[in-house]
């Protein structure tokens, strides 16, 4: 995508029906580390990857929660991000108080997506430089959608965003039919490989990553770093570059049961493939 | 000429009681259970407590339909201060917070008389008492509602410190275990529900310590 003179309003059609400002800010998105999201008939899992800018800042937040039933992860501009889980989190609220019950998501990401048009018709506005991994659980079952900048939302079995999105995007696809049935466990390990894919080669450990379920009977809410390395350990998912330093640094507690179980039980994918 | 009257009233009382005693590691919230209008009965089971937050709970008399608008609010207000603050709110904080919104409402009041109780920071037990309009203070116990007028003499009789002034000089109160206060309540509801007529059918009793919340209940009069 180069520079023309189509491309300084978002209110400007170019000759080829393409609005450039629209395009342009789902480059942004593209720009932003990962996030990924992956769902089975009763759990859905987010994930994503913490960059930070400098060694000396902490990374930036990308995961939030909306409500019990609903979380939401972001990649590009982070601001913007905010400002948008803001919004959906008071509307949330405010469907509650007048229904007294959880907004459907399928709701929330319709008025999302109308919100993000509205930014792409006005002359005084920009679109939102924010992608947008909405998983929520309502009485119609587990929902993953993906909100763009455009306005435009689709669902999803599973999907990537943000940079380096597409190796994480090979990895989901080629082990998208198993996870409708998957084991909630399953899901989460499945994430932490295809956020691995994302590393490219870089050591997976729990402080590179961040992951969030939610679920039947589980409401929304991000894992904490020594359970997400537990899990890392347990099912033996480490970098090329494995030093002693990942294994020992976290100091886990005993490993629970199950999760030895059914990495041993199920027929689980090599990391070398 | 004289002024016209309004021929409607936008309020109603449900009438009952509530009581709520703090202690140095517990708190003690109890109401009863009877929901009237006039002199009728609507319901024997309504529960007049609410919890706003993990060690945060609320007792109210009054009309039950602004309670009940009062207590939604609440919890609203809460889930945001969740979401910006990732923590529950204290019970100061709460209190500070419904007497902000009672008096929102200061031209067109909240028929609702209330008494908070909880936990503060410290982990040290706290009743704090309101009027319609969002008047608060932060006390050893108190009580609210229909039988209040029967039941705060007793309680100040039980457990309000004596008077400097008295002679010959007395001790300052001990401090109550939580059984004891518990017992306490039982006692003055059954005083209250012989005299009052709104006030009967059962307690519900919500203890709130540093182990989490529990709920009994007692039966009473259901005359």
């Amino acid at each position: 995508m180069f520079r023309n003179q189509y491309d300084t309003d978002v209110t400007t059609w170019s000759p080829a029906g393409r609005l450039f400002q629209v395009e342009y800010a789902m480059e942004a998105v593209k720009q932003g580390s990962a996030a990924i999201g992956l769902r089975s008939k009763t759990h859905i899992v987010l994930g994503c990857v913490n960059k930070a800018n400098s060694e000396l800042s902490s990374h930036q937040k990308k995961i939030f929660k909306v409500d019990d039933h609903i979380g939401v992860a972001i990649a590009g501009l982070t601001a913007d991000g905010r400002v948008l889980s803001r919004y959906m989190r008071n509307e949330c609220i405010n469907y509650s108080f007048t229904y007294e019950s959880p907004l459907p998501v399928g709701r929330l990401v319709v008025q999302l997506a109308d919100k993000a048009q509205v930014c792409t018709q006005r002359s005084w506005k920009r679109p939102y430089g924010v992608g947008l991994l909405v998983a929520g659980l309502d009485e119609s079952g587990a929902h993953l959608y993906y909100n763009c900048p455009s306005g435009n939302y689709f669902e999803y079995q599973a999907f990537a965003i943000g940079s380096r999105s597409q190796a994480a995007k090979t990895y989901l696809e080629r082990r998208f039919e198993s996870f409708t049935d998957a084991s909630r466990d399953d899901l989460v390990k499945d994430a932490l490989m295809a956020i691995r894919e994302t590393l490219q080669g870089e050591t997976l450990k729990s402080s590179v990553c961040t992951i969030a379920v939610v679920g039947v009977g589980e409401p929304f809410h991000i894992l904490d770093q020594a359970t997400v390395q537990q899990m890392i350990d347990a099912f033996e998912i480490v970098g090329e570059q494995e030093g002693p330093a990942a294994a020992g640094q976290e100091a886990s507690a005993e490993p629970e049961p199950e999760q030895g179980g059914a990495a041993a039980g199920e027929g689980v994918a090599p990391m070398d493939i | 000429m004289t002024k016209q009257q309004a021929n409607w009233s936008p309020y109603d009382n449900n009438g009952g009681s509530c009581v709520a005693i703090a202690g140095a590691d517990y708190c003690v919230i109890a109401a009863d259970t009877r929901m009237s209008t006039g002199y009728n009965i609507l319901t024997r089971e309504y529960s007049k407590i609410c919890k706003l937050a993990d060690k945060c709970v609320m007792a109210s008399s009054g009309f039950q339909a602004d309670v009940k608008a009062l207590q939604k609010q609440l919890a609203a207000r809460h889930l945001i201060y969740q979401h910006q603050h990732n923590k529950q709110m204290s019970c100061p904080a709460m209190a500070q917070l419904l007497s902000n919104t009672l008096y929102y409402k200061r031209f067109f009041p909240y028929y609702s008389f209330n008494v908070l109780g909880g936990l503060d920071n410290e982990g040290k037990g706290c009743v704090f008492t309101y009027d319609a309009v969002g008047s608060y203070e932060k006390v050893g116990y108190s009580s609210q509602g229909s039988g209040s007028t029967l039941i705060t003499p007793f309680l100040d009789n039980q457990l309000k410190s004596p008077s400097p002034l008295l002679l010959p000089a007395q001790d300052a109160v001990t401090p109550l275990g939580e059984a004891e206060a518990i017992d306490l309540i039982k006692t003055v509801f059954a005083s209250a529900s012989e005299r009052d007529i709104y006030t009967g059918d059962k307690i519900e009793i919500v203890v709130v310590n540093a182990d989490g919340i529990r709920r009994e209940y007692m039966e009473l009069r259901k005359d």
